[in-house]
This record gives C-alpha cells, sequence and structure tokens, in this order.
C-alpha cells in the first residue's frame, strides 16, 4: 500500500457520514461518558478530510513521513476521529467500541503513543495549531508538500494560546496550514456567545494574514468546496470557520431532552436508540 | 467491595462536590469572595456559588493563564478570589501565571483544582492532574491541601477563604467515603491522626486516606498495629506529626494519587530525613501517566490498593 487520498462521491461520502456519526453515538453510549454532541458537529469536515480526497494516508503505514496530518486540537471529539480512522482502515470498526474502557488505545482524548495514525496527544485545549504551525514548518523545511490540518473549537478560541498560533502561521506564511474552527456556537458552561464571544472569527483572523472562509460546516458541499479551496492558498495560512450545529443529527432527539448543547455526556440507550432510528 | 468498607466508612461525598456546598454556603459571612472560572465551573462546582452571587462569579472562558491573572488583579483589589479548573489545567497550564501573579506577589488567591489523581477514569491522561502538587509546592508561599472526604473538605474550604495568602485546594472527582462527623477538628498543617498504632505509620491524602484506612484494618488482623495519619496539609506539611510517626512507630508508608515525585511522600521524607531517619516506602501513580478507563480498575492497575499498602508496609517493616 501507498500513500492515498480517497475521494468517494458524494452521495457515497453522505453515506458515510451517516456511518460515522451512528458510530459516535454507539461507541460513546457503550463507553457510559463522553462527548458525542461535539463529535456530531465536525462530522462533515472530517469526512471530507479524509473521504473527499484531501488527507494523503496510509493506515498501513500510518507514520510515512510524506502523509498529510490532521491535528483534533477539540480532542475530547475524538469519537469522530475514531470513526473516521475505522472507516478509512486504520482498525476495525468493533474496535472502538472499547472507547475509554481500561487496556483500550481508544483513550478518551487522543493519545499519539498509543495509537497510530493520531498526529497530536490532546485534551488540554488551546495547543493544537501551534502543534500544526510546528509540523507545517517542519515538513517544508524538508521540501514536503503535505498539508496540515487543524480542527479547533470555538470554545476553544478562547485559549490565548491559539492567537499566538494564529500570528506565527501568519508570520511564516504557512500555506501548508489549514484551520478549522468548529463554531458550534456552545462550549462547556453554555453558549459562546454568552461565555466567551470571539465571533466573527473570519473578520478578526482575517488581519492577521489569513485566507478566510465562512461555510454552513455541516452541508458536506460546502465542507468539500471549502477544503477544495483551502488547499489551493499556498501562500498563507487558511482558516475555514465552520459554523455548524452541537449535536448536528440528531437535533430532534436532543430537543426532547430540553439541552441543545448536551456537552460531555453520552445518550442513554434509550435516546441512543432513538438518535439512531432518526438517523435512519 | 468498596473503599474504605472494610474499616466500617460508608460511601460520602465528593470533595468536589463538598467544597462547592461550602464555598456557597460562605458568600455572605465572607462578601469579599468571587469566583473566576474557565468554562468549567459545572465540574469544578463553583457553579453554586456563582448562581447565587452572579455579580461575584466571573467566567473568563477556556483561557486559564487569563484567568489566574484575572484572580490576581481581583485579590489587588481586596477580593478573595476562588480561581478553578481542573487540577491540570490550573496548575500546568497557567503555571507562570500562578507564580507571577500570585505566588510571587503573595496575593490572597485561592487556587481550586478539581478532577485530581487517576481516579476521574475514562476522560484519561490529558485530564488528570498528577503534576499538580509537585508544582504547586513548588512555589513558595503557597499552602497546599488535599482533603480526603467530603467534610473535612468543606472545613478545608472554609480554612481556606479565612487564611490570608496564596493557597491550593485539590479536589477530587468520584464519590470517597465519609471518615469524618462534623467535630473534626481542621486547621491547615495540622494532620489528624484517623487511627493510632505503634508498629508503622501510613501518612495519606486524598482518596488514598480511606484506601490506607483499609490498609491498616489488613494489617491490624495480621498483628500489624498501623498509624493512620491524614496529612491534608502537603504544605506546610505538619513536621510533629512526622517525627512523632519516626519515632514512636519506627517507619512510615506515603500513600498519595499522584507522582512519585514531588508530592506528599517527598514532603515527608525531607522531614524524616532531617529529623529522625527511619525507613520509609511508597505508594503513588509512580512515574507515568495513566490511561483512560474506570476509576476503580485504574486504581488497581496503577496499585492504587490497600493490598499494595499492605504489601508495602510490610516490605518496609522488614528491612
Ligand atoms: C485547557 C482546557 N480547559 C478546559 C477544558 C475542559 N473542557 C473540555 S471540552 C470544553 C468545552 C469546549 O468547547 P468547544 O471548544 O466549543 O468545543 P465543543 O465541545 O463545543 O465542540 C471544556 C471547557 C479542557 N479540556 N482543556
Ligand atoms: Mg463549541
Amino acid at each position: 500500500m501507498a500513500l492515498e487520498a480517497i475521494k468517494l462521491s458524494e452521495e457515497e461520502m453522505l453515506a458515510k457520514a451517516k456511518d460515522l456519526r451512528k458510530n459516535i453515538i454507539k461507541m460513546t453510549t457503550e463507553a457510559g461518558s463522553g462527548h458525542p454532541t461535539s463529535s456530531l458537529s465536525a462530522v462533515e469536515i472530517v469526512t471530507g478530510l479524509y473521504f473527499g480526497g484531501h488527507l494523503r494516508l496510509d493506515p498501513e503505514n500510518p507514520a510515512d513521513p510524506d502523509r498529510d496530518r490532521f491535528i483534533l486540537s477539540k480532542g475530547h471529539a475524538v469519537p469522530v476521529l475514531y470513526a473516521a480512522m475505522a472507516e478509512r482502515g486504520f482498525f476495525p470498526v468493533e474496535e472502538t467500541m472499547s472507547l475509554r474502557k481500561l487496556g483500550s488505545p481508544f483513550e478518551g482524548h487522543p493519545n499519539l503513543k498509543r495509537m497510530p495514525g493520531i498526529e497530536a496527544s490532546t485534551g488540554s485545549l488551546g495547543q493544537g495549531l501551534s502543534i500544526g504551525v510546528g509540523q507545517a514548518l517542519g515538513l517544508r523545511l524538508d521540501g514536503k508538500d503535505s498539508n496540515v490540518y487543524v480542527m479547533i473549537g470555538d470554545g476553544e478560541m478562547g485559549e490565548g494560546q491559539v492567537w499566538e498560533a494564529i500570528a506565527a502561521a501568519a508570520k511564516y506564511k504557512l500555506g501548508n496550514l489549514v484551520a478549522i474552527i468548529d463554531q458550534n456556537g456552545y462550549q462547556q458552561t453554555g453558549a459562546t456567545k454568552d461565555v466567551l464571544d470571539l465571533t466573527p472569527f473570519a473578520d478578526k483572523i482575517a488581519p492577521f494574514g489569513w485566507h478566510t472562509q465562512t461555510i454552513n460546516g455541516n452541508d458536506l458541499g460546502e465542507a468539500l468546496g471549502a477544503l477544495e479551496k483551502a488547499d489551493a492558498v499556498t501562500d498563507q495560512p487558511s482558516l475555514i470557520v465552520s459554523q455548524t450545529q452541537k449535536g448536528f443529527g440528531i437535533l430532534p432527539v436532543l430537543e426532547t431532552t430540553g439541552d441543545l448543547n448536551y456537552h460531555g455526556k453520552p445518550l442513554s440507550s434509550e435516546l441512543a436508540e432513538k438518535a439512531l432510528a432518526h438517523l435512519g | 467491595m468498596a473503599i474504605g468498607e472494610l474499616s466500617g466508612y460508608q460511601m460520602g461525598q465528593a470533595t468536589r462536590d463538598a467544597f462547592g456546598e461550602a464555598l456557597a454556603d460562605l458568600g455572605d459571612e465572607f462578601p469579599n469572595v468571587v469566583t473566576v472560572d474557565g468554562d468549567v465551573g459545572n465540574s469544578t462546582r463553583t457553579e453554586p456559588f456563582a448562581e447565587k452571587y452572579p455579580e461575584r462569579g466571573f467566567n473568563v472562558g477556556i483561557a486559564e493563564s487569563n484567568m489566574v491573572s484575572v484572580a490576581g488583579g481581583l485579590a489587588g483589589t481586596g477580593k478573595i478570589p476562588v480561581v478553578a479548573s481542573f487540577a491540570c489545567f490550573l496548575l500546568n497550564n497557567a503555571f507562570d501565571q500562578i507564580r507571577m501573579s500570585v505566588a510571587f506577589p503573595e496575593q490572597n488567591v485561592k487556587l481550586v483544582g478539581s478532577h485530581a489523581g487517576i481516579s476521574i477514569g475514562e476522560d484519561g491522561p490529558s485530564q488528570m492532574g498528577i503534576e499538580d502538587v509537585s508544582l504547586a509546592c513548588s512555589l513558595p508561599n503557597v499552602s497546599v491541601m488535599v482533603p480526603a472526604d467530603g467534610v473535612s473538605a468543606k472545613k478545608a474550604t472554609r480554612a481556606m477563604v479565612g487564611h490570608q495568602g496564596p493557597t491550593y485546594l485539590r479536589l477530587g472527582r468520584p464519590k470517597v467515603p465519609a471518615l469524618y462527623d462534623e467535630s473534626v477538628h481542621f486547621q491547615i498543617g495540622k494532620a489528624i491522626t484517623l487511627k493510632d498504632g505503634s508498629d508503622a505509620t501510613i501518612i495519606a491524602n486524598g482518596i488514598m486516606v480511606s484506601i490506607a484506612a483499609d490498609a491498616a484494618k489488613m494489617l491490624e488482623d495480621e498483628g500489624v498495629n498501623t498509624r493512620v495519619i491524614d496529612m491534608h496539609t502537603v504544605k506546610p506539611v505538619d513536621r510533629a506529626a512526622v517525627v512523632a510517626a519516626a519515632k514512636e512507630t519506627g517507619c512510615i508508608i506515603v500513600a498519595e494519587e499522584h507522582l512519585h515525585h514531588g508530592g506528599l511522600g517527598a514532603a515527608v521524607a525531607q522531614v524524616v530525613s532531617e529529623e529522625h531517619p527511619v525507613p520509609m516506602g511508597y505508594v503513588n501513580v509512580g512515574d507515568c501517566y495513566a490511561e483512560s478507563g474506570d476509576p476503580m480498575g485504574l486504581l488497581e492497575k496503577y496499585g492504587l490498593t490497600a493490598e499494595n499498602i499492605v504489601s508495602t508496609v510490610k516490605a518496609v517493616k522488614s528491612r
């Protein structure tokens, strides 16, 4: 096997997105803890990265030095990453059911020491973009054409370090770096506009020297288009403000709970069943 | 069997829950108390205070370094800021801010770290504060407390707010056995002897006190009369209690839910080596990061068990 960016048809990708959503719900409910809604908002972008012709990977050789890299800075959303990696052939889907169990490498947050294919150990918010800047600098130094993609939470944008990384990426004109803000509107203790409102992200970050796009990130077509454009930008770092909904795909089920953030808790088995039925 | 059961304790409150109740209760008495949060007040349990006194609760978002220096500023205006996050994000993420905005200027800031230790379970090592006591103890002027149960956590909360100067209060996520009733005397820097004994001493704090009590019970059945000391204050450590234990029982085993270096074990060993050297042993997380898993399974896998304390006591006694 060699490095390959898999590109499915949009129809196939929509099916993949649904599979990812189902697996996210199943594995977190089985684990009895975790962050399903934080994972669900990110599904379209992650599907686009893994199956829309972007991440050049080799599951047989996850450490291939020429690979592209995806860093999930909002590490608590790792079920979406495990689900995508499973579909991409890194491990059988069934193994993800050991999420968060003692002895399982499917830890509650990404741990690169225990799982080949994980590009950064995250879980302390705010550090992923800086790690991405370092990887992008290193790859460029080696003359590689690999890209680095980093997904950040909108609440996570409160960390000062993210803004330090934004400045550094612009300074070094990192055209091989793409940041995606999963703007799902919520963080742990409430709506991001109430806790710490840093919107509009694009208007704030563009003046640093970034290329920016703002999209509906739960629309697969828009996600694919934005990733395409971001890849084409090679003289400056690129930002995709991915406006999403936390828990997208199962919102009517969450509505019945009266909690549209539903942060950091799994669905009960009954709710999970309803959510899976809703996804169809 | 649940921890503490062997020694006859009932399961009680998590120390974070006790802290949250106590803090909300003392808001009228201490009108200068304010809270500073980093988007985790519902986890650290500052939320009840912030809901009761909305104008005195500040949630600055996911921004721990800013949070700590803001607390330093509030203290500079005479407020008593209680600044809380997960132990790891507070101590590790904002360490220089704690140093420069709190410890060095000796600001009256109350640092509170919840979710300490590996017993947080499934969230895994990135969320486990296991270096926090070492980091906090390394700072001049900072008192460091690790209460073992709900009642002592409440009393520690009150003592912390009443104390003039920077403090660090370490709290756990899971429920722990109720060791004390309201009559217990809690004073910063003064250890509590949970059980007296003459053949060996286990000095512990946090969740390990209940586990040490179980170990003492097991040792008792084997004829080893073991003293159990709840060293809820790591800094300043109760030197008199340590020296007495060394002199009267001849050996000391330190049990804590923390890395081997820089925590309670190190604090006790310094006193022992300075004042009355005796054989010592340690039960702690060692020198590694743990993993995701269920809390009890993790305690077992990483050796934080009564059985391991028992065998450590025996090994140390036979030296
Ligand atoms: C440095 C740090 N502080 C606090 C936390 C606790 N925490 C975990 S998830 C979360 C909210 C994240 O919100 P956001 O970035 O918007 O991600 P979402 O869950 O909405 O996708 C918080 C505060 C953390 N993991 N790291
Ligand atoms: Mg969010």
